[in-house]
């Protein structure tokens, strides 16, 4: 049989590698798009907030060609919540939920809708899709990675780089022998939800918005019952996404089914309101690396790149991670590219990835917020303690109970002092200052 | 408020969509690590962290029961089995969990 060889195989068409064959096909090279799903979409999930400035820098223009956005974000609200009620900040974009151009800065998606359409993008620029197709193992010669062997029949194919867009917990990367030691407990949080089916007109009168755009709630505190993690609830065309994600190590220690801790947030007196009428369209659940930069693998190798979820790279404190993804898979696309011109796909030559990361925001990001998984680990306890005191802080001032305000202060000042004694306060906001300077 | 109650994951897993492959892609490669140590050290908790509700103890065989039919595919339990007796593997192309929302 001819051994069929191709400029660029790419594992995965998620975000990541979506993006890193579009770029790829649109520079003429030969790329080859391998997707486990029987579409792609079929096996991923996210809460889902996409951000429109990276889509655009690989589709420009795409919000002008018809992708499944399902809600602008127009409104974003962060509540600390206790068992039965919150301290709420929230924000209205006005103008400025687009960018100038009129890209949309965020906006809600559902992943299977959305990643089906983004890798048809690869296609037309060239890509060869080959979904329903899992890659088994990397394909070495001579020290380095020359290809993959699929499940099927004859399935090697052969390539100059391998792009691994795998995902979170990819075997392929330690196949490919960028990650020595596995992946850590404490370095995936477990994410459940459920699509709840709602008319788009109550969307809108519950959310209070207009037509197209919607509404995004991150829920800190007593919703994770003391691990580390937050809720959400996110408006989407025709029905909202509610979930909870919380670290996985927490989880084997608290023992509490993720399916009962999103059954809490569904209860919570202010979500359930939100979801009254509602029909659960659909139950899903996926690991999220929150290992942060000290978690990552390395990046690249002689004729192989990682990017995305497979390479650690999500932004928890800011939700953030198929942008990260986008980019990481755009950005290991122009690396090849340059890569096929010299005709050297060493990983000397693909060390370019590792520098346009260290240029982009993922790895200034990444590096940032190095610490905070970390300190998520240790300190579960802080995300329900503040919440309490903020609530319990609000709360005195805002009942009015014939106790002159002075007075309150000084009640507020005691029980918070003796729920978190002064050295304790300070010694919270070193860390957390610490972990997120 | 307690923020819990009676919950049956079945009633969630019905709103799921699976193309099932005859064969598990999941093994415990160890069953006597479950038996013998998981049981007192950690309390088999593969049982309460799968959102699937795919591990199951059985007490009568001493042994962890899997229904990877139930299995969507998140991948936590590749590491939050304390001992890495969980052999998961992606299931063949094209089978297992298809989300039409996600």
């Amino acid at each position: 049989m001819e051994v069929e060889k191709f400029d660029a195989v790419v594992v995965g068409a998620g975000p990541a590698g979506a993006a890193a064959a579009t770029t790829m096909a649109r520079a003429g090279l030969s790329v080859v798009l391998v997707e486990r799903g029987e579409y792609p979409g079929a096996k991923n999930v996210m809460g889902g907030v996409l951000y429109g400035r990276m889509a655009a820098e690989v589709v420009p223009e795409f919000w002008t060609q018809g992708a499944p956005m399902e809600r602008v974000v127009v409104e974003e609200r962060l509540w600390l919540a206790t068992d039965d009620g919150a301290v709420s900040v929230s924000h209205r974009s006005g103008k400025g939920a687009y960018h100038p151009d009129g890209c949309p800065n965020a906006f809600t998606v559902l992943r299977a809708k959305w990643d089906r359409w983004f890798a048809q993008k690869a296609e037309e620029a060239g890509a060869l899709l080959v979904p329903g197709t899992t890659v088994e193992d990397v394909l070495w010669q001579d020290g380095r990675v020359v290809g993959v062997r699929t499940g099927r029949e004859e399935g090697d194919l052969y390539a100059d780089v391998v792009v691994l867009c795998d995902g979170v917990n990819s075997a392929l990367v330690q196949r490919a022998r960028l990650r020595d030691h596995p992946v850590e407990p404490h370095h995936l949080a477990l994410g459940v939800k459920e699509v709840v089916g709602l008319p788009p007109e109550v969307i809108e009168a519950r959310f209070n918005v207009e037509r197209g755009q919607g509404v995004t709630i991150e829920i800190y505190g007593a919703v994770t019952r003391g691990m580390s993690g937050y809720g959400f609830l996110y408006t989407n065309h025709d029905s909202v996404s509610v979930g909870v994600g919380v670290l996985v190590s927490h989880l084997m220690r608290t023992r509490i089914p993720p399916y009962e801790l999103l059954e809490g947030l569904k209860q919570h007196p202010l979500i359930r309101p939100l979801l009254a009428g509602g029909e659960t369209l659909e139950y899903s659940a996926h690991a999220i690396p929150e290992g942060g930069w000290r978690a990552m693998p390395k990046l690249y190798g002689d004729g192989v790149l990682v990017a995305g979820d497979a390479a650690m790279m999500v932004n928890g404190l800011h939700r953030e991670g198929s942008n990260l993804a986008m980019t990481a898979g755009r950005l290991a696309g122009e690396a090849v590219v340059e890569a096929k011109r010299r005709g050297d796909f060493s990983a000397r030559t693909l060390s370019l990835y590792a520098a346009k990361l260290e240029e982009s925001f993922v790895l200034k990001d990444l590096r940032k917020y190095r610490d905070l998984p970390e300190l998520a680990e240790r300190r579960p306890d802080l995300f329900g303690a503040y919440a309490e005191l903020a609530n319990l802080m609000v709360h005195e001032m805002l009942t009015v109970d014939g106790v002159p305000k002075r007075d309150k202060q000084r009640r507020i000042w005691r029980e918070v002092t003796r729920r978190k004694p002064l050295w304790n306060l300070a010694r919270d906001l070193y860390e957390v200052w610490r972990a997120i300077r | 408020m307690e923020l819990r109650g009676p919950v049956r994951v079945e009633e969630k897993l019905y709103t799921l969509r699976w193309k099932h492959d005859r064969t598990s892609h999941i093994a415990i490669t160890d069953p006597r690590t479950c038996a013998d140590r998981c049981g007192d050290e950690w309390r088999r908790p593969c049982t309460t962290f799968c959102p699937a509700k795919v591990y199951e103890w059985d007490p009568e065989q001493a042994r962890i029961v899997v229904a990877y039919e139930n299995c969507v595919e998140c991948t936590t339990c590749l590491v939050g089995c304390p001992y890495r007796v969980i052999d998961w593997r992606p299931p063949r192309g094209g089978f297992g969990i298809q989300y039409r929302y996600g």
